[in-house]
């Protein structure tokens, strides 16, 4: 019975969006304000409705309902609880509900930010998100409808494909999806200015907070991704330049590029026309990364839940949207007030070089994406495009990137002094190049670009801290001699400063650990118990090989101890197979034994009859500052998403705290 | 600066930033992409030993043969054509003889496939779409053993699951 109702809410919110989307419109005509208003309530009816279609559909997986065909595919009643919860979007049709779930969010949040965004702008973006979710709750109810009965009713489901039933399966796709679709708001955004012909720094500022949103979460996303492929798949990679893991990293990189563009648009009123094109390219690459992922076109190690009938349905969605988009922009931005050039040596002069390598880098990977296919369909010559091409192309246009980011930061607006900012950083530089030798000696003999590496990751670091000081210090004759005023003023900068700053530091960290992986240390051998295996700085020894059980799993383990090369206990390590009856299935499940930042990572290979297994063991040195970097990358964000200055229209506190007490990093 | 020399400077950056990725871009197509070929194709080709490829086919019954120290010897047929390969590394979980295999290497001098990447399927229903459409070419999409039909190519699974490196 609750199938039936939820099923029903999601036809009700298709019937309430068509309303969301028409008020405003009508009311355009009519020049009836209040209708208008109307959109509103509509707005929160659309997400009320698919809330509780998806409320029904987690019931229906937590009951283990097997009469609905999509718990049966895809549920079990051994299986845990928590991938009862999260295997309903651990499939086609219920992580489709999920997107729009989220995009219903995104819709009601715009509609009660009352007092972020103009009336007519917050109305016409609703209007435009509610398209997109009038389309996309279509595409599921006519193909893809998670609340399909069976009769009769089986007494088992088929269980969750093991590979998913991880933690990984709770939060990375909601994290994603709430980056992806969070996108939609700046797309609806994009399209309203275009369809109200306005777009000025008023917009800017009622943009950048849901852009900011969404691309905190696609951080997290993105890195919550690459972090369960790194240890789920079993050979200890962390990053394969995938096509799907490059659908979710092109909508990011436009996105990184779009909130630079926001800021130069809302202080110095330029990049109007630009900063649009940006946030509809973002979101259209977020599409055809939904496309990619679900018409199984390419293929990939990470896709799941993909149905090729329905690609023709997608990629009549994608057309529309960006050709749609595309048609708009060109028809509308000629109208639109062209913003001021400005002097190449400034703050947006170092904002519009970030947007042309971020665009660039992006081009490189579209291509590197889509070329196979391209030449599949010219040719019937099948391709892969691999690491290669991707470390050659992206690489080095990422690289005069992060080299501009200090200065970037310190430059002053309108006119900057080049040589003063080089002045500022040249700690940074004599740091990272002390860093850099340093590193290379230790290591002689060793990889050569690495350390180069390490010290660009020290250089954006240190860049960013010195940022935050001689900002704090100030300059002139108001220029700070003692450490407590600076530290107050620390606290008194805005937050965006610090975020600005927080996030620079936290790509900074991220390089050191991509780089550190030079250093990795691979080995393999098949082991007898009491056999040993060293990697890097330490020497594993195989105790035992035996049984284990779980909850819907039988597993054989290898267990290992992991001490140092001096004979100096680290702790016991443990890797597996397990064998899923239900499917049939046997996956590895990966050892790690984390030290510090780095990590040993342990992966069980064949079991032989003799008792002997075969083992693969990775050292991999600071490979946890990969993700890290990401999620402060993210906090970076966070902190900015808190400043004052883009809560447009809230209550001005006079001052937030009294700057003694203050607490100069949050 | 007059406004004509700012746009200028403008439009010289993106020049330059466009003209490096183009060029890297096609510098690296001709070097780094990797083709993909069934046995036939690989006899019918001559492809030169020492030249990257992706090698896919079913893997041939009865070929598989463990050596020391995780060395593994199969043989990937397309039942028109048959080659040995020669991989060092863990087998992923779901590596069978009779089932669709994509494999990455080059051939030695004696016809050897050396594979440094294997990737097979991590469903029961899946092939690897490239497998599925040179069987098909061939003309041998047919029923599989055990009565079990051979998977449609376009399968409800995408998953290459787990990729096994050297």
């Amino acid at each position: 019975m609750i199938v039936e109702v939820g099923h029903f809410a999601l036809a009700l919110a298709l019937a309430l969006s068509v309303i969301q989307m028409a008020m405003p419109i009508w009311a355009a005509y009519s020049g009836d304000e209040a209708l208008r208003e109307t959109t509103v309530p509509a707005a929160l009816g659309v997400f009320a409705c698919i809330l509780f279609a998806f409320g029904a559909l987690t019931y229906a997986h937590v009951m283990s309902d097997f009469s609905v065909k999509n718990v049966v595919e895809n549920s079990h009643t051994l299986k845990p609880l928590i991938y009862k919860f999260s295997g309903v979007w651990g499939n086609h049709e219920g992580s489709m509900l999920l997107w729009v779930l989220i995009l219903s969010l995104f819709g009601a949040m715009v509609a009660v930010a009352k007092n972020s965004v103009p009336p007519v702008l917050r109305t016409n973006t609703l209007a435009v998100q509610a398209l997109i979710t009038f389309v996309f709750v279509l595409f599921i109810i006519t193909t893809s409808n998670p609340f399909d009965r069976v009769a009769p009713a089986p007494l088992e489901g088929n269980d969750l494909n093991p590979l998913l039933q991880d933690f990984g399966l709770a939060v990375h796709p909601p994290l994603l999806y709430l980056g992806y679709v969070g996108f939609s708001i700046t797309f609806a955004f994009a399209a309203a200015a275009l369809i109200d012909g306005r777009i000025d720094a008023v917009w800017a500022r009622a943009v950048r907070p849901w852009t900011l949103t969404a691309w905190v979460f696609l951080t997290l996303g993105i890195a919550m991704g690459s972090y369960w492929a790194y240890y789920e798949l079993g050979w200890g990679g962390w990053w394969f330049w995938d096509p799907v893991e490059n659908a979710s990293l092109m909508p990011w990189i436009a996105g990184t590029a779009l909130l630079h563009s926001t800021v130069v648009m809302e202080k110095r009123d330029a990049l109007k026309v630009w900063t649009v094109l940006l946030a509809v390219l973002t979101f259209s690459l977020s599409l055809m990364g939904t496309f990619i992922v679900r018409s199984g076109l390419l293929t990939s190690v990470h896709t799941f839940a993909s149905d090729p009938t329905r690609g023709v349905f997608i990629l009549a969605i994608l057309v529309l949207f960006i050709g749609g988009s595309l048609t708009l922009f060109a028809w509308r931005a000629p109208m639109l007030r062209q913003g001021g050039l400005f002097a190449p040596i400034s703050r947006e002069g170092a904002l519009v070089l970030n947007n042309l390598f971020l665009v660039a880098a992006c081009a490189t990977v579209l291509v590197g994406t889509l070329y196979p296919l391209l030449l599949e369909m010219l040719t019937a010559q099948k391709i892969s495009v691999g690491p290669p091409f991707f470390n050659w192309t992206f690489v080095p246009l990422a690289i005069p990137l992060l080299l501009i980011v200090p200065f970037g930061q310190s430059l002053a607006w309108k006119r900057g002094d080049l040589a003063a900012a080089a002045q500022r950083l040249f700690a940074a530089f004599a740091i990272a190049f002390v860093v850099a030798i340093g590193t290379a000696a230790l290591t002689w003999g060793g990889p050569v670009m690495a350390p180069v590496a390490i010290g660009l990751g020290a250089y954006l670091i240190i860049g960013s801290v010195l940022e935050v000081f001689s900002r704090a210090r100030g300059y002139g004759n108001s220029r700070a001699r003692d450490l407590s005023t600076i530290g107050r003023r620390a606290a008194g900068l805005p937050r965006s400063a610090w975020g600005t700053a927080i996030a620079h530091a936290g790509v900074g960290v991220l390089v050191i650990g991509i780089a550190a992986q030079s250093w990795a240390v691979e080995g393999l051998a098949t082991l007898k118990p009491g056999g040993t295996l060293a990697v890097g700085p330490y020497v594993a020894t195989l105790d035992k090989v035996g049984p284990q059980t779980g909850e819907n799993y039988e597993e054989t383990a290898a267990f290992l101890t992991l001490r140092t090369a001096s004979g100096d206990m680290v702790g016991p390590v443990e890797t597996g197979k397990r064998f899923y009856p239900s499917r049939k299935m046997s996956v590895t499940e990966s050892g790690l034994k984390t030290i510090g930042v780095s990590q040993v990572y342990a992966s069980l290979g064949e079991v032989m009859p003799d008792g002997s297994i075969g083992l693969r063991l990775y050292y991999k040195p600071l490979v946890l500052l990969i993700w890290l970097g990401a999620v402060v990358m993210a906090l970076g964000g966070a902190v900015s998403l808190t400043d004052r200055r883009i809560r447009v229209g809230a209550p001005a506190k006079a001052r937030a705290k009294p700057p003694l007490n203050a607490v100069p990093a949050e | 600066m007059t406004r004509k020399s700012r746009r200028l400077t403008l439009i010289a950056a993106c020049g330059a930033v466009l003209a490096v990725a183009v060029g890297l871009i096609l510098w690296q197509m001709s070097g780094s992409i990797v083709f993909f070929r069934s046995p036939a194709e690989v006899a019918a080709q001559g492809v030169a030993p020492g030249v990257r490829f992706r090698l896919g086919g079913l893997v041939l019954d009865g070929s598989l043969k463990r050596g020391p120290d995780q060395t593994v010897d199969f043989s990937v047929t397309d039942t028109k054509g048959t080659i040995p390969v020669h991989y060092k590394g863990l087998l992923p979980d779901l590596f069978r003889e009779g089932q669709g295999v994509v494999t990455e290497g080059m051939l030695d001098a004696g016809g050897t496939f050396r594979a440094d990447t294997v990737l097979a399927k991590h469903d029961e229903s899946y092939m690897p779409r490239e497998v599925a459409d040179a069987l098909k070419a061939q003309g041998r999409w047919q029923e599989g053993k055990d009565g079990k039909p051979v998977p449609k190519a376009e399968g409800s699974e995408t998953s290459l699951g787990k990729r096994s490196e050297r």
